[in-house]
């Protein structure tokens, strides 16, 4: 069975805050279909102060699921709900002693029930941002989607430079040839075939493996020159991007003129991040900024650093980036 | 109470006697079988001995039909990729969806380099359509393996019956009987089975030793060449303690046969009838008429099998569990999947499986703790108020999934 630590088994054997709040004023309900955990969050808040007074857990799902909801509703008692928002899936983690790589999405799940039960709480519709796809690589706890969208973003051909650029397949090499399924598959997408034998992409364009990771500021000065030179064929189309706000690796643009409300406009979109993923060789998230719902109010605890940055204190976002690690949809490497 | 073992279906405890008959062959006859000297002397002797213990048990014709390998895995490996080798030109296979991943993975890679897989589907009870089988039968097809039994329902497929048919079709008959070897009496000479699997850890003897049984006059290639041993069908040194130990533990299930289907099948039964009896919302998957003696696999609705396994484990009962969470794996077990079975349920599965070293008083502590355990866990989940689910489970609870 999995090697837990003491703090999951004592969450697990002696759960904090089992069942529902009597009467509670906010409720999340998340789950993961593929694994079969689902969890639903019940809190109390105070009205003047938003300090969360109660909180519940009632969970389906194994011994992580169960102690993860336990240590999450032992956290957030006692906090304000914008403090709340602050909690990531690695501080749920950090506080059971760690997850095995295979459970880390049961502290992601705790993270999302906690987002769902404020935005209940504050009357906004959760919507879930995360992908999370079938784990592929055990040693570094890298799942597919993500393999997928380094593929893509970086041309990569070869096993070796999905280790490269993710990690995935570092280790003991019992996931190469899911990898190699993975390159099949998106090369096959992109018209191309996979060649086993190929040279990896740092051979092939004798460019480092793994590139410095882009500053905040270096990023946004990036994607402004990248929809620069897409703007001229927007415009043709009578049509217009804007960049409103960068966080993390996620862009949020308005589209405007003839784009904006266009059906075409989320192939846009599309489009454009791809575009920015091949300039910027990194996996780079577009958004449209009317999207920057439940998570908005943990941005504008970036805005105002955000906005500094542009003056200089980039440390001061990365600062802000630490807290907030789950927007930052792939860690650069 | 000392801790309670009913994951025998997992593996089994080695039968103390087959260790002492394994001892000599590592502290004195530990020479090559091949070699002409007094270390060797009695180690042909001993295969001999063990060919003809495992001949006996599942009655077929020659002791020349047995060939020793490494594990299950090994013995089904090899039938398959030896029945696609020796007949070229066949590019079809047969197999079920419910098969053990050393079967099922293997399928996988074959579907890859070009092979059609057919995976014969099963009903809510597990069961096979036969008429179906029938249709897919064809001289495309270079092998049918059906499992004979399920490693975790228990279920006991017709594989006599079906391998009757498959050879009127002139196909191969290939049976992972891993589950079923020492179970059920089997007398293979008198099916059509050209091909089986059996493994030692399964029935009381060693882990690492393996069966496989090739019918005399079925066309073969070796998996593994090299040196002549086991006829040069599958070369390298022979594990002569684990053999020895193997052909005792074959002949200890002969004798403990109606044991098995006797005295472990009461002690499932009541085990079985007591946790449906007494707990709410929990059923028996698979054939219930038509399956193992020793292992019953119940599902307890709209809790989580991981969790109950660690609330067992806290009483010292060690059973093993379907969901997806056991097995590291994002999906819950495929056997559950086939049968359609819901996932409130699939995923809070669990199965126990005895052996002829479990006892009636052992079934009475699980039946004291079990309700316990699952009152307390259904405490805890969204789909229950009470003491019963919510009204409509799916619709008072129904999360944004991810
Ligand atoms: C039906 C079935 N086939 C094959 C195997 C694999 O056997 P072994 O562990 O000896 O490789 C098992 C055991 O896990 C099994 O239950
Ligand atoms: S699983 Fe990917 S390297 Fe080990």
């Amino acid at each position: 069975m999995w090697d837990y630590s003491d703090k999951v088994k004592e969450h697990f054997f002696n759960p904090k805050n089992a069942g529902a709040v009597v009467d509670a004023n906010a409720t999340g309900e998340v789950g993961s279909i593929s694994c079969g955990d689902a969890l639903r969050l019940t809190l109390k808040v105070d009205d003047d102060s938003e300090i969360i007074l109660e909180a519940g857990f009632q969970t389906f799902g194994c011994g992580s699921a169960i102690a993860s909801s336990s240590v999450l509703t032992e956290i957030i008692k006692g906090m304000t709900l914008d403090d709340a928002l602050k909690v990531t899936n690695q501080d749920i983690a950090d506080q059971l002693e760690g997850l095995p790589p295979e459970k880390m999405h049961c502290s992601v799940m705790g993270r999302e029930a906690l987002q769902a039960a404020i935005a209940n709480y504050r009357g906004e519709e959760w919507k879930d941002d995360h992908e999370e796809g079938a784990l592929i690589c055990k040693c570094f706890a890298i799942d597919a989607v993500m393999i997928e969208e380094m593929v893509w973003a970086n041309k990569l051909r070869t096993v070796e430079d999905v280790t490269n650029f993710t990690k995935a397949g570092g280790g003991c090499a019992a996931c190469h040839e899911d990898i190699e399924a993975i390159l099949e598959k998106v090369l096959a997408e992109k018209g191309e075939k996979f060649d086993p034998t190929a040279a990896p992409v740092a051979a092939r364009e004798k460019i480092a493996a793994v590139k410095a990771p882009l500053t905040n500021l270096q990023r946004i000065k990036k994607i402004e020159q990248v929809l620069e030179s897409l703007r001229p064929a927007l415009m043709a189309d009578g049509g217009d991007v804007e960049l409103v706000e960068v966080i993390g690796n996620t862009a949020y643009v308005n589209m405007t003129g003839a784009c904006n409300g266009c059906q075409m406009a989320a192939m846009t979109i599309a489009g454009i991040q791809q575009r920015l993923m091949e300039v910027m060789g990194e996996f780079i998230k577009v958004v449209p900024a009317s999207e920057m719902s439940t998570t908005a109010r943990m941005q504008d605890d970036c805005m105002d650093a955000g906005g500094r940055a542009t003056q200089g204190a980039v440390a001061e976002v990365e600062q802000c980036m630490e807290q907030l690690p789950e927007l930052v949809n792939i860690e650069v490497a | 109470m000392a801790d309670i073992y009913l994951d025998n279906n997992a593996t089994t405890k080695v039968d103390p006697a087959v260790v002492d008959v394994m001892i000599p062959y590592f502290l004195e006859q530990y020479g090559n079988p091949s070699s002409i000297h007094k270390f060797a002397d009695g180690v042909a002797r001993g295969l001999k001995q063990a060919r003809q213990q495992v001949q006996a048990l599942i009655g077929c014709e020659h002791d020349s039909e047995i060939i020793f390998t490494s594990c299950g895995t090994e013995s089904n490996s090899t039938a398959i990729l030896s029945a696609i080798k020796a007949q070229p030109n066949k590019k079809e296979i047969i197999t079920t969806t419910v098969e053990h991943p050393a079967i099922l993975s293997l399928c996988d890679y074959l579907e890859k380099e070009g092979y059609t897989i057919h995976r014969m589907p099963v009903d809510k009870a597990g069961r096979l359509n036969l008429e179906s089988y029938k249709r897919l039968l064809s001289d495309q097809v270079a092998i049918v393996s059906v499992m004979w039994a399920n490693n975790e329902t228990g279920t006991i497929f017709p594989v006599a019956e079906m391998a009757a048919l498959a050879n009127a079709a002139g196909v191969m008959f290939h049976t992972d009987a891993v589950q079923a070897v020492g179970k059920i009496p089997m007398m293979l000479q008198d099916t059509k089975i050209d091909m089986l699997s059996l493994s030692g850890h399964k029935l009381h003897a060693p882990k690492g030793i393996g069966v496989l049984y090739l019918r005399r006059g079925t066309r073969y290639r070796p998996l593994l060449r090299g040196g002549h041993q086991e006829r040069g069908r599958r070369a390298g040194t022979e594990n002569s303690a684990s053999i020895v130990g193997l052909g005792k533990a074959c002949e200890l299930a002969l004798e403990y046969i109606e044991y098995e289907n006797t005295k472990v099948k009461a002690m499932r039964d009541r085990l079985e009838q007591g946790i449906t009896g007494q707990i709410p919302h929990c059923f028996v998957t698979g054939d219930m008429y038509n399956r193992l003696p020793n292992t019953t696999d119940i599902a307890f609705e709209y809790i989580e099998g991981e969790s109950i396994l660690m609330l067992l484990n806290k009483f010292g009962i060690a059973a093993s569990s379907g969901s997806a969470c056991t097995s590291g794996s994002l999906e819950p077990s495929h056997v559950m999947r086939a049968m359609d079975i819901p996932y409130t349920a699939a995923h809070g599965t669990i199965r126990f499986s005895f052996s002829r070293y479990n006892s009636m008083a052992e079934v009475d502590v699980v039946l004291k703790e079990m309700p316990g355990i699952v009152a307390t866990l259904r405490k805890l989940s969204p789909y229950w108020s009470g003491d019963g689910p919510v009204a409509n489970p799916e619709q008072a609870f129904a999360p944004t999934y991810s």
